[in-house]
């Protein structure tokens, strides 16, 4: 009986081995004949596993989304649209692997990735395939070195002057306190300007405290800002860990205004995180599922109606929804159809993004600079109670 | 006397199959690319295979041989990746010819990581089993940390170095910022490519199945086995442990100058460096054997290539990959499964034609 077990077992392994086998074979062959198809196959890829799935998974709807809506109503050029995501867990090494592997898809073009260092090394690889890269949300300033790659979002340097603008402008506080993960680029990249256009526009930072990843504990951190005398606390940092900030500076009884970027956004959605706790939070985001706008509610409307989760509906979404339509409006400039080589889709995109000018849910009137950037007014949220209301 | 022949010829018998698997996997890679049968995400994945075996048999030396259980093997890596990315950007623009400057970048990689194995394996090889484990990953955390948060640049004053940001360096403005905080170092040479993975990777075979071996390799096994019985027969304890160990962390230098020389980035996170890289390269040794070098090469590719190859099985990747790691888990050490391999190995089949009476001993091999 155990032999006769143990023998099935071998053969069903056995079977195993030879279908992976197979598999691997099959994929080969897709990749090479994708110029061959009718159909355009955009990539992205980002982290839908792992700590910041949230923002992968909030791409991906995103995306797919908009993907929806294009082929309904006819395509890009009158060719349909193929999408598929590549998980990367926010690691370089993972994600040059998700690009191998959407590459041996066909993909044409790259709609990522959606966090910044995972993107520094992906852009060498699309710059040697001489790829379209258009990122959601990949932030830091080095993502567009190359001039093939271009960002809906703003970069992390723009976000940190813009930020320092908007508090002198408003006249919002004087004297600010930061708390920055100081091994976390996106947060060293926003704090890095913030300072100097701080110093430019006479705000004062009276504290500035750093932590590392994996800090759980931000008493001292709070205490120095408290001590200080700030009238704002600016935080560029991601929302997991400013919901535990804004816990932990509640239970000491330090009340002031906190302020954030785009990596706040989401908070509200954090798990047994009480919304209250946030009340009055300002952040700099592109957008906010309240604004009253005809765009944004369209957006909103269309996302609740597909059934995705809401805990998802972020900036991150609406950038990579944004993302597919340039893509969709670069494509129709530039005449691309699916046919052509991935490098010659690039070279026609590339000179058509710097034509184009698309209104978008995150900004109206998006257009691009040669080098990668986009231009679009900022704006800014505050949550009141418990939702995000765009301010003026 | 016979005996001891006997057990050599198995050594050397085990070893050429280890070699001979290593020469078969690059010949039909070699032969795969020379037809252009490959896909891309696998030769993408070459170099990192290569990483990861090394890492494996690395880590087996301290784990398997030593018999301590280390939890810094990725900090050593870290060394490793940003001494030679360092020299690497420093001297891309002197150096032009790759094959000098990479070679000289391996070993700057495996050198330094084998200063901070000395460094720390001093004062830790004193603890054992868990207190042991606990430092180590202590160790490999603060390396990380370190690396992942300090800026470095120089520029005709000297060196400058700061925690706070780049701007604090107060470099005149014709400095060069090497190490950019978390931003870590860009622009280090591609210069991995899958003949230098697949040549460290035959090093890294030769040098540990040598040295296990070798007199100083019986001397680690037995403070393994017995410490006290091999004090008392005058085996240096410090020198023997420190000696695995510094072997141990120099090639895992080696594996992290692979690492950063085929990605354009090299920033420290937890992903890449942290105590989950850590886990995960003892995940290799686990579950290929604890002490067989061939085990913890092969687990560490399979391992390596089953959340690739999944890709298209989208949110269930990790599900599957965790059910992997069980079944693998439980085919390579329950107690039964145990059994069954041993009594269905071919060498017992052969054995058991020739000789059907004297077939028990197994060797660590």
């Amino acid at each position: 009986m155990k032999k006769t077990f143990t023998k099935v077992l071998a053969v069903v392994l056995a079977l195993c081995m030879v279908v992976v086998c197979f598999s691997a074979c099959g994929s080969k062959k897709d990749g090479g004949d994708s110029t061959a198809s009718d159909t355009f196959k955009i990539g992205s890829i980002g982290p839908l596993t792992g700590d910041n799935a949230v923002y992968g998974k909030a791409v991906q709807y995103g995306a797919e989304l908009a993907v929806k809506e294009i082929n309904a109503n006819g395509g890009i050029n009158g060719k349909q649209v193929e999408f598929r995501m590549g998980d990367d867990e926010a690691d370089a090494e993972k994600s040059v692997n998700a690009y191998n592997d959407l590459k041996d898809w066909g993909m044409q073009i790259l709609a990522g990735t959606v966090t910044t260092g995972a993107c520094l090394a992906v852009v060498d690889k699309t710059k040697a395939d001489n790829m379209f890269q258009l990122t959601p949300s990949a932030s830091g300033a080095d993502v567009i070195k190359n001039d093939n790659v271009f960002q809906v979002c703003f970069t992390d340097p723009n976000q940190g002057i813009a930020s320092a603008d908007y508090i002198a402008d408003n006249n919002i506080a004087k004297k600010v306190a930061v708390i920055y993960n100081s091994a976390d680029a996106y947060s060293t990249g926003i704090y890095n300007t913030f300072k100097s256009e701080a110093a430019v526009k006479g705000l004062e930072i009276v504290a500035a405290e750093a932590f590392t990843a994996d800090t759980t504990d931000f008493s001292s951190q709070l205490n120095a800002a408290k001590n200080s005398g700030a009238e704002l606390v600016f935080l560029p940092i991601y929302a997991a860990v400013a919901a535990s900030i804004l816990k932990q500076a509640d239970t000491m009884g330090f009340k002031t205004t906190f302020f954030g970027c785009d990596g706040l956004d989401g908070i509200l959605s954090i798990e047994n995180f009480d919304a209250k706790l946030a009340e009055g939070t300002m952040l700099l985001t592109p957008f906010a599922a309240d604004a009253k706008d005809e765009k944004t509610q369209n957006f909103v409307k269309a996302y609740n109606e597909a059934g995705y989760d809401k805990a998802n509906l972020n900036q991150f979404a609406a950038d990579a929804y944004d993302m597919i339509y340039v893509i969709k409006a670069a494509a129709e400039k530039a005449n691309v159809t699916p046919d052509m080589s991935v490098s010659d889709i690039c070279n026609a995109m590339k000179s058509a993004m710097t034509q184009i000018q698309v209104d978008g849910v995150t900004g109206l009137q998006m257009q691009w600079k040669a080098t990668g950037e986009v231009n679009k007014a900022p704006k800014a949220v505050k949550i009141v109670s418990g939702a995000y209301v765009a301010m003026d | 006397m016979a005996e001891k022949r006997l057990k050599l010829k198995k050594n050397t018998k085990n070893n050429t199959i280890t070699y001979a698997l290593v020469l078969a996997v690059f010949l039909l890679i070699e032969i795969m690319q020379g037809t252009g049968n490959i896909s891309s995400l696998l030769s993408g994945l070459l170099v990192p295979l290569c990483m990861y075996s090394i890492l494996a048999v690395s880590l087996n030396l301290t784990v398997g041989i030593l018999g301590e259980l280390s939890l810094g093997h990725a900090g050593f890596m870290c060394i490793g990746a940003y001494a030679s990315s360092i020299f690497s950007v420093v001297t891309q623009n002197t150096i032009t010819n790759v094959w000098i400057r990479f070679p000289i970048a391996i070993l700057i990689g495996g050198l330094f990581a084998a200063v901070f194995g000395i460094l720390i394996g001093i004062p830790i090889l004193r603890l054992k089993g868990d207190y042991l484990a606990i430092v180590t990953l202590a160790f490999g955390e603060i390396i990380k940390n370190v690396l992942g948060s300090i800026y470095v640049g120089y520029d005709s004053h000297g060196v400058h170095m700061t925690f706070e940001s780049a701007s604090s360096l107060d470099m005149e403005p014709d400095g060069t910022l090497l190490i950019n905080g978390p931003l870590g170092i860009s622009g280090t040479p591609n210069d991995s490519n899958f003949i230098v993975g697949i040549v460290l990777l035959a090093i890294t075979l030769i040098v540990v199945l040598n040295f296990i071996n070798s007199r100083a390799g019986r001397a680690v096994m037995s403070l393994r086995d017995n410490r006290i019985a091999a004090e008392s027969v005058g085996i240096n304890v410090t020198k023997y442990k420190l000696m695995a160990f510094t072997i141990s962390a120099f090639f895992a230098g080696i594996a992290g100058v692979l690492y950063s020389h085929n990605l354009s980035i090299l920033a420290a996170t937890s992903k890449n460096f942290g105590y989950n890289m850590s886990i995960m390269i003892l995940v290799f040794v686990v579950l290929g054997g604890i002490g067989s070098i061939r085990g913890s090469m092969i687990a560490a590719c399979v391992l390596t290539i089953i959340p690739e190859k999944l890709r298209e099985l989208q949110d269930y990747r990790m599900l599957i990959y965790a059910i992997v790691l069980i079944v693998m888990m439980l085919l390579t050490s329950s107690p039964k499964m145990v059994k069954f391999w041993e009594a269905h190995s071919p060498k017992r089949f052969i054995e058991d034609k020739f000789r059907s009476k004297k077939s028990k001993a197994k060797g660590v091999q």
